[in-house]
């Protein structure tokens, strides 16, 4: 037997993995929720065609993520599952930490402004997935080569942390302006 | 003649040479990097271009776009790593190639096809141009939505194994596009009374979610794997063209193959790659070879590859239709800039489209010159740890999200998609049907409006030609979908349960 007899191209997978049905159970009892709500969250036009009417494709989209998740969970379920299905719910749980960590470093940056939200973030980042020592200087450097890179020289807008305003008169103007 | 001197003239700039510089560069590098990609580059590099011209960003885009897949064939070839998913297939002939002491020759090869695929495709395009000037201006509104009907319906069904999901994943698309203030009634849809979702869900902002912090996710809640290279001696042009030279026949297949997928709105890479495959495998002298190193099964797979970036131009500057999802954020570039994509573009701008080719056969030169030196280089990219790369990846995405309006709320949704990138990542589904459920479907709401206006039959919507053979076309997908499942289901009855 060949190689490609044994274990076909791999482009399209087959198999059920963990948490699929999960997934498409959920997506479908939003998309449900959703569809409820289309009556007082959607408009319907009097006089007007079906194609001009606000209320259309909203409901049209809401009722094919229904119906076709409907299929899919129908079709799936017969498919052998792989188990650990709640394992993998805890993995997508366990994502919003760094979710969490990310949006701390947005809220942080008007406060104590880009560069020691970079800087910080990166650290702390690279500190919390486990890394020490010279792998935590290079988060660091590359840190602030972003913010070198980024707001000094290319002047993308992001606002100025309110604790430059706190820096010696001589200092103040540079970082409002560079950092 | 004059349009194409008109478009070097367009081209002989220091900003556009510089952008397809570091663009195409740029895209060997993130190719290069198990985990980054295109998709991940041009989210994050997509709203620093609104700010330069349309010609020097979309340059910089198509430079990342083209030249990654000859960055993503190094690690599927020396390391069983496709650095994007389009090189997966390149992994099944040039990693046992690199096991039997033969990487040199698999990397010589993958680049003389991917340059081959490219060049053919390009030159294919460059003498299809008038006649498309031609076509393109016979679409008119009711053509556009069958047109965009049939690219949703062809993302749909051409995830094999997969297309009910596919179709979950490009109706909540659709609906995405319709969150705030409709532009015609300016009624409000699915905002809940909260005036941040007035403005609707921005193309960017789902872009950079889904595949920026979809991805960072991913490699940040992932192990580092230490990986062993081999030893590459330096590849020449000559070596590289050689090699490519022997297995002509199959690598212009390929390159043809590529064209087709390209073109065809939602086809795109894995279908052309799989159609080449199996073409070389069914012809070669060897066919027992493919999957243990068969140096056919690379050639196809990269030149299959490469010639898909051009030819998906088409779709997109012809008809503002975008085949897959690299595309599709090029269309924002466009829209930022108030440039059309359309038969109009096609019509009076045919300088910008020969420039924008020009830039792409530049691109691959720069690239495979790139490659003559670089491969040493690149293999230590291939090095930098994936929890690292996460790191990086997270930081470059605030740019992209957080530049555009300075809105926390945009960081949330983008957070938000990030969180349903990964879970889709995951779970193996595909986050193109979303992207182009959420473009295609806006141009089908428009469209499908402007066409009923002027209709007042059902049967008035195909009958002009175009329209017409568009509706056959989406018939006959459905018909050979159904088909398909219905035969398949019933060989599973006739062999027994299966164990999937």
């Amino acid at each position: 037997m060949s190689h490609q007899d044994a274990d076909p191209l791999h482009l399209f997978p087959q198999s059920r993995k963990p948490g699929e049905i999960l997934f498409a159970t959920i997506t479908m009892l939003i998309a449900l929720v959703l569809l409820a709500a289309v009556p007082w969250q959607t408009t319907w036009l009097p006089g007007k065609g079906f194609a001009s009417q606000p209320r259309f494709w909203p409901a049209l989209s809401l009722c094919g993520v229904v119906l076709f998740g409907f299929l899919n969970v129908l079709s799936r379920a017969r498919v052998a599952r792989t188990p650990g299905r709640w394992q993998e719910a805890i993995a997508w749980v366990r994502s919003l930490e760094f979710i969490g960590w990310y949006m701390l470093y947005v809220a942080a940056i008007p406060i104590i402004g880009y560069l020691f939200a970079t800087i910080s973030f990166c650290v702390g980042l690279a500190l919390r997935v486990g890394y020490r020592g010279r792998t935590v200087l290079i988060a660091g450097l590359f840190g602030l080569c972003v913010v070198l890179f980024f707001k000094t020289a290319m002047n993308v807008k992001i606002p100025a942390g309110a604790i430059y305003h706190y820096a010696p008169e001589g200092m103040r103007y540079i970082l409002l302006r560079f950092f | 003649m004059t349009t194409l001197l008109s478009s070097i003239d367009l081209l002989a700039r220091w900003d556009v040479l510089v952008a397809l510089l570091v663009g195409s560069i740029g895209g060997v590098l993130v190719g290069a990097m198990p985990g980054v990609g295109a998709a991940v580059a041009i989210a994050i590099v997509l709203p620093l271009t609104f700010s330069l011209d349309p010609l020097v960003g979309l340059t910089a885009l198509l430079g990342i776009y083209g030249s990654s897949a000859y960055g993503s064939a190094i690690p599927a070839i020396l390391i069983n790593t496709p650095g994007t998913p389009v090189s997966a297939l390149t992994t099944y002939d040039g990693y046992p190639m690199t096991k039997r002491g033969e990487a040199r020759r698999a990397l010589c090869l993958a680049y003389g096809s991917s340059f081959f695929g490219a060049m053919f495709a390009i030159v294919a395009l460059m003498l299809m141009a008038p006649v498309l000037a031609k076509i393109a201006p016979m679409f008119g509104a009711r053509e556009i939505f069958l047109a965009a009907c049939l690219g949703i319906m062809l993302v749909v069904i051409t995830h094999r194994g997969q297309a009910l999901a596919a179709a979950i994943l490009a109706c909540l698309g659709i609906f995405l596009q319709t969150i705030g203030i409709e532009p015609t009634a300016y009624t409000q849809r699915f905002t809940f009374g909260q005036p941040w979702l007035q403005s609707g869900v921005d193309l960017i902002v789902v872009v950079l979610g889904l595949f920026a912090i979809g991805q960072a996710l991913v490699l940040l809640m992932s192990k580092d794997t230490k990986t062993e290279m081999p030893q590459v001696t330096k590849i020449g042009f000559m070596d590289q063209m050689r090699e490519m030279w022997i297995f002509r026949r199959v690598v212009t297949v390929a390159s043809g193959f590529g064209v087709i997928c390209g073109m065809i709105p939602g086809v795109g890479e894995f279908m052309a790659q799989f159609l080449s495959y199996s073409y070389a495998q069914r012809t070669s002298k060897t066919p027992e070879l493919f999957g243990k190193g068969n140096p056919e099964g690379v050639v196809v797979s990269e030149a299959a590859n490469n010639a898909v970036p051009p030819a998906a131009m088409i779709p997109l500057l012809a008809l503002g239709i975008p085949g897959e999802e690299l595309t599709a954020m090029m269309l924002a570039v466009f829209y930022v800039h108030n440039v059309i994509p359309g038969p109009q573009l096609f019509a009076e701008h045919l300088d910008f489209i020969y420039a924008l080719y020009i830039s792409l056969f530049l691109l691959n030169i720069l690239v495979v010159m790139f490659l003559f030196y670089s491969t040493k280089p690149l293999m230590l990219v291939m090095r930098i740890p994936g929890r690292f790369l996460g790191i990086v990846i997270l930081t470059f995405s605030l740019i992209g999200v957080y530049t555009l309006r300075n809105s926390l709320n945009d960081v949330a949704i983008a957070s938000a998609f990030g969180v349903f990138g990964f879970i889709l990542k995951r779970l193996d589904l595909p986050t193109s049907p979303v992207i182009l459920g959420l473009v295609l479907g806006k141009l089908m709401e428009d469209r499908l409006r402007t066409a009923m206006a002027r209709v007042r039959d059902p049967l008035d919507f195909i009958d002009r030609p175009i329209a017409f053979i568009l509706f056959m076309m989406i018939v006959l997908a459905v018909g050979t979908q159904i088909w398909t499942l219905t035969k398949g289901r019933g060989d599973a009855e006739t062999k027994g349960p299966s164990d999937g």
